[in-house]
């Protein structure tokens, strides 16, 4: 079977990159395989690495509050190059309601701070 | 025998007659205990697991090695300054917060920016869609920056920036504004970060490549020596090393490691070490472990005074005094439950306190959500008022000196830094260690370490991996809306259209000019900033000289 291939990624100017890195680190802990596109990416260049790298999921981190600008970018992208079947989840410092406005633009599932790793791997082993 | 020995001896009994049999029932939670940077803690500490050398490693408040602090009379004499970081939405929202705070008895100012206004991109840039007032306040132009300090006298306040890629150009406006208000250079107070190795490890706000950075770098501390005398023309952090997930360790030494640096290029362009030194400052992060952090603001205290003097010869005692601020650990706040983290920051701001510190941030309670609203900053302030003025701690001078635990701790980390600068000097200094990612890997190593230990329950998060409850996400929370973005937008678009275009480009001109020689750059950023050249355009023309730096 093919191996699950996750996209993590830093969009917009924040570079607080430690959630990103240990999420990433604990997803190819647990089997997949990771890629990591470093900080400042736009949506334009996630999508693009997303598609040429062929993943499954995109995960965002973002702890400036442009979050709600920046995530329905990605998978509005994603729709425009039909690749839509590409899941995007995302994490950071998310309030509740931003969270609701992110799941109803296409976030499959927001993570908040003090999400165990494990809660991440089960949310992507549960959409596969 | 000596007194040490018959210690160690009694200890050695102890030991084996009375802890022994207690074990039998009573085993210990742990099977090793450890602190955060990996240091073994002994069951006891003794006069003889710590041989203290009083005279030479510990001394007197105010004198050298300053492990007891750097003022002779320390908080007896005045409080540290209460020095609350706050900036979001518009100079207009952030001027409003900071006559709220001044008011409330905070002491001086420390101002957010947003993370545009760090990288160099002004409001309309494509990049700074979304970003515009988010984390910090936004400033394009010197109009901002005019009302950003409006009705707050700069003779009066001391006025800190966390500003790095961007600080040349900040500080110009700040300048600036203030010969506006009739305050003249000299009589400024206040500290520019003005520290860009952090950001390459761990921050991550850099625009240009290492060597113009540290140019910049080297520019704005030569620039304050001869024209603010009373400027920290740079504040070395450890603070963000270590909300990148460093352990206190880590956090002394890389932090020192980059001072070194940044001494070493400075009296290599041809700078007295005397000259300049005084007015270097650092910045560190006061974390969970109480005593580990305490003994880490020591430590550090002695290992920058031992270095300024051995290594670089310095003869002024402010050469080798490390004054610091200190901002409690944001990344030890938790979503759940939040107001606990009022009590997590109370420990973590009295731990600093105890340390020595020169002027403190406490977060508050809402900061793992959003930024704070004017009742949680409230408390956060309230927090350090309780500490300064009710728990008598101000009265005594560094009272845990002489501890067996904290002064074994201190010597730890001291060691460890060593260790570790040595190491980053074998590697070929810090660019190179950096370069080669060591710097950073050392960091992520520790963080996933940390989360580990979270996640398999070595170590107790309260509410968030035990005692946890089903609670509602919590209301009031400040939010900064898109609609600013679009009011800043239009602010800038009228300063384009009133100011002198002409005049604009040849001052831009001029800077770049000045860019490609060896020339001190700030005087040309000073004349751009007046003739209301914007950061981002500033920042543009700086881009077109030096390049940009890309992640590696």
């Amino acid at each position: 079977m093919k191996k699950i291939r996750v996209l993590v990624a830093k969009p917009g100017l924040d570079g607080h990159d430690r959630g990103a890195k240990v999420v990433a680190r604990a997803l190819r802990d647990a089997g997949f395989e990771v890629i990591y596109t470093g900080i400042r990416q736009t949506p334009e260049q996630i999508v693009n690495t997303a598609i040429q790298e062929d993943v499954d999921f995109i995960g965002l981190s973002c702890l400036s509050g442009a979050h709600n600008t920046l995530f329905p970018k990605v998978v509005e992208l994603l729709n425009e190059r039909n690749a839509s079947d590409i899941k995007v989840f995302g994490g950071g410092v998310i309030p509740k309601e931003d969270a609701d406005y992110l799941k109803s633009k296409g976030i499959l599932e927001i993570f908040g701070p003090g999400t165990p790793t494990d809660a991440v791997i089960e949310f992507i082993k549960n959409n596969s | 025998m000596s007194e040490f020995e018959d210690i160690a001896k009694a200890k050695e009994n102890w030991e084996n007659n009375v802890v022994k049999k207690s074990l039998e029932k009573f085993p210990e939670r742990k099977k090793e205990f450890k602190t955060f940077s990996n240091i073994n803690i002994k069951r006891l500490y003794t006069p003889a697991d710590v041989k203290i050398d009083y005279l030479n490693e510990i001394g007197f408040p105010g004198m050298y090695p300053f492990t007891r602090g750097v003022q002779p009379t320390m908080y007896r004499g005045r409080l540290w300054t209460m020095r609350q970081y706050a900036g979001f939405g518009t100079a207009e929202d952030t001027n409003k917060r900071y006559h709220y705070l001044l008011k409330a008895g905070q002491t001086g100012l420390s101002v957010a920016f947003d993370l545009p206004t760090q990288i160099g991109y002004d409001s309309d840039h494509p990049m700074a869609e979304g970003e515009v007032g988010k984390c910090g306040v936004a400033i394009d132009s010197i109009k901002d920056m005019e009302i950003l300090f409006d009705g707050i006298p700069l003779d009066k306040v001391t006025t800190s920036m966390t500003i790095n890629s961007t600080c040349a150009i900040i500080l110009a406006m700040y300048i600036a504004v203030a010969e506006k208000q009739g305050v003249p250079q000299k009589e400024l107070k206040g500290t520019v970060q003005n520290d860009i190795l952090k950001e390459y490890i761990a921050r991550g706000t850099y625009i240009f490549p290492p060597e113009p950075s540290m140019r910049l770098v080297r520019d704005i501390i030569l620039y304050c020596k001869d024209n603010l005398p009373q400027w920290n023309s740079i504040s070395i952090s450890g603070y963000h090393i270590r909300e990148a997930g460093s352990t206190a360790m880590q956090e002394v030494a890389f932090t020192l490691a980059n001072a070194v640096t940044y001494v070493q290029k400075m009296v290599e362009s041809g700078a007295d070490v005397d000259d300049f030194a005084g007015r270097l400052s650092f910045f560190f992060n006061s974390h969970n472990n109480f005593l580990e952090e305490i003994a880490k603001f020591r430590a550090a205290r002695r290992l920058w005074a031992k270095i300024m003097k051995g290594r670089f010869n310095a003869k002024k005692p402010s050469s080798m005094m490390l004054r610091f601020h200190t901002q409690t650990a944001g990344c030890t706040l938790t979503a759940q439950q939040p107001d606990n983290n009022i009590i997590r920051v109370t420990m973590q701001a009295l731990a600093a306190v105890l340390g020595g510190t020169q002027s403190l941030h406490t977060n508050s309670r809402d900061e793992a959500i959003a930024l704070p609203t004017e009742d949680s900053a409230q408390i956060a302030l309230r927090t350090q008022q309780i500490i300064g003025y009710e728990s008598g701690v101000t009265d005594f001078i560094d009272p845990l000196a002489g501890s067996y635990v904290v002064e074994s701790l201190t010597n730890e980390i001291e060691k460890g830094a060593v260790e570790y600068i040595k190491k980053i000097e074998d590697m070929g200094g810090v660019l190179k260690a950096i370069e080669q990612g060591y710097i950073q890997k050392e960091i992520a190593d520790a963080s996933y370490e940390y989360q580990r230990s979270i996640e398999n329950k070595d170590y107790i998060v309260v509410g968030v991996n035990q005692f946890t409850k089903e609670e509602e996400p919590p209301k009031n929370i400040l939010k900064v809306d898109i609609e600013k973005e679009v009011f800043q937008k239009n602010k800038l678009k009228k300063v384009k259209e009133e100011r002198d275009n002409n005049l604009v480009l040849s001052k831009l001109n001029e800077l770049k000019k000045v860019a490609t020689t060896n020339e001190n750059i700030m005087p040309a950023i000073i004349e751009a900033v007046k003739a209301t050249a914007t950061l981002g355009e500033i920042s543009d023309a700086l881009r077109e000289v030096f390049g940009e730096f890309k992640e590696v």
